[in-house]
């Protein structure tokens, strides 16, 4: 119990220390939300319409943002052969770093989208239940990423490779979550069985993810 | 304890690296494997380690802990230090003291490797050879009965190596095996000799 806690308030400070990725998951949250409106042009129906999607879309980028340097610092500087030498179980240790990953990039994410669904003229009554879809779905997201993030750093490819692996995966996550976000918003469908089958979906990843984190990182040891 | 290879084999991306190779350490004793660029030293230790797949042979240590495998018995210090440039000195290797599950506290390790009075450093300000000696301090802090260290003396400086040379045989006397790679001498005066060479 120790090992996780000292792994996981160290990838915490990481984070958030000059040159980690906490705040840039959030900046680009922001900043992809605000162009939106200027592209779209200055139709309230429409950008009210379209708003739960473009949070969403915003959110699945930047979670995935900061995702690539998970394990690929940790490989660089060496951290990484220390861990898998550690009396936890490498699944475990994964999970820990996505646990971070989430609380550090995907919090707030959660945390500020209430503010940005406001930009997109989403009542205020609606942006929370949006940020319950996001804080219900973006743990899927984290563990999903982790696939991503393992293999990029087994096969030595960075960057690109995690983007054309993962964002394929996450488009369930994506649909779940907007239909969740929507039929609280708009309806009339039920919000039951979108955000319960999003729910599971993070609950699913939260099991298979680190299993192929780990066999990818042990598969990519040579 | 013993630690005893047989018949080891090493390949990688295809490539035979060395093969056959067999040798036995037990408790006090140091070897120190020698070779040219590329013929495997660090292959080897990272195997030892865990972290190199065994393409042949067997690798076993007796009289260690049956239940973990060799790796959790060993400390790698490798090439690159393991220790994260935004974190202090202190922190880093508090870390690894929890994580590693030393259960030790971090002040005296880092005493004897003289670096007590920068442990509020962020390591980003250390010096190479500064770096190298936190990464000794994490072998000190965390008792394994098994080092693998890969050069290490390189960017040591004089009373540096000196210092580890002491911190080595101490370890050696308290019942440990060294398995060093190094071109030069590493300071131990009875030290088995593993040359390996082209395949």
């Amino acid at each position: 119990m120790s090992s996780f806690t000292a792994l996981l308030v160290r990838d915490m400070q990481l984070a958030i220390r000059v040159g980690g990725g906490a705040l840039m998951g959030a900046l680009f949250f922001l900043i992809v939300v605000t162009m939106i409106p200027f592209a779209v042009g200055p139709d309230l129906a429409l950008l009210r319409r379209i708003g739960p999607a473009i949070l969403w879309l915003g959110a699945l980028l930047a979670s995935l943002l900061a995702l690539d340097r998970l394990f690929a610092t940790d490989h660089e500087d060496g951290s990484l052969d220390l861990l898998m030498m550690s009396g936890m179980p490498l699944e475990l240790t994964v999970a820990t770093k996505a646990v971070a990953h989430w609380i550090t990039t995907g919090l707030p994410l959660v945390v500020i989208a209430p503010l940005l669904g406001l930009m997109l003229n989403v009542e205020l009554h609606a942006t929370g239940w949006l940020a319950l879809t996001l804080a219900a779905g973006t743990p899927a997201l984290t563990f999903i990423g982790l696939i991503g993030a393992a293999l990029s750093v087994a096969l030595r490819r960075g960057g690109l490779l995690l983007a054309v692996l993962v964002l394929p995966l996450t488009i369930p996550v994506l649909i779940f979550g907007v239909a969740a976000a929507n039929a609280a918003i708009v309806g009339p469908t039920p919000f039951g069985p979108p955000f319960t089958i999003l729910c599971a979906l993070s609950l699913a990843g939260l099991v298979l993810g680190p299993i192929a984190a780990a066999a990818a990182l042990r598969h990519g040891l040579e | 304890m013993e630690l005893k290879a047989k018949g080891l084999t090493c390949n990688r991306s295809g490539r035979e690296v060395f093969r056959d190779l067999s040798f036995s350490l037990t408790e006090g004793q140091a070897m120190v494997v020698t070779g040219r660029n590329g013929a495997g030293k660090s292959s080897l230790l990272r195997m030892i380690a865990g972290l190199v797949r065994i393409a042949a042979g067997q690798l076993t240590l007796e009289g260690g802990r049956p239940d973990i495998p060799i790796g959790e018995q060993a400390h790698y210090l490798g090439h690159q230090d393991a220790m994260k440039s935004s974190l202090t000195v202190g922190e880093n290797l508090q870390f690894w003291s929890r994580f590693l599950g030393g259960g030790r506290p971090a002040e005296p390790a880092l005493e004897a490797v003289d670096l007590a009075a920068l442990a509020d450093l962020p390591a980003a300000y250390l010096s190479a050879g500064q770096r190298r000696r936190l990464s000794i301090a994490r072998l000190v802090a965390v008792p394994r009965p098994i080092w693998l260290l890969d050069e290490p003396t390189s960017s040591l400086d004089a009373p540096s190596q000196k210092r580890l040379a002491e911190l080595m045989r101490d370890h050696l006397g308290g019942g440990g095996i060294i398995v060093a790679a190094a071109h030069g001498t590493i300071g131990l005066d009875h030290s088995h000799e593993l040359s390996l060479g082209w395949v």
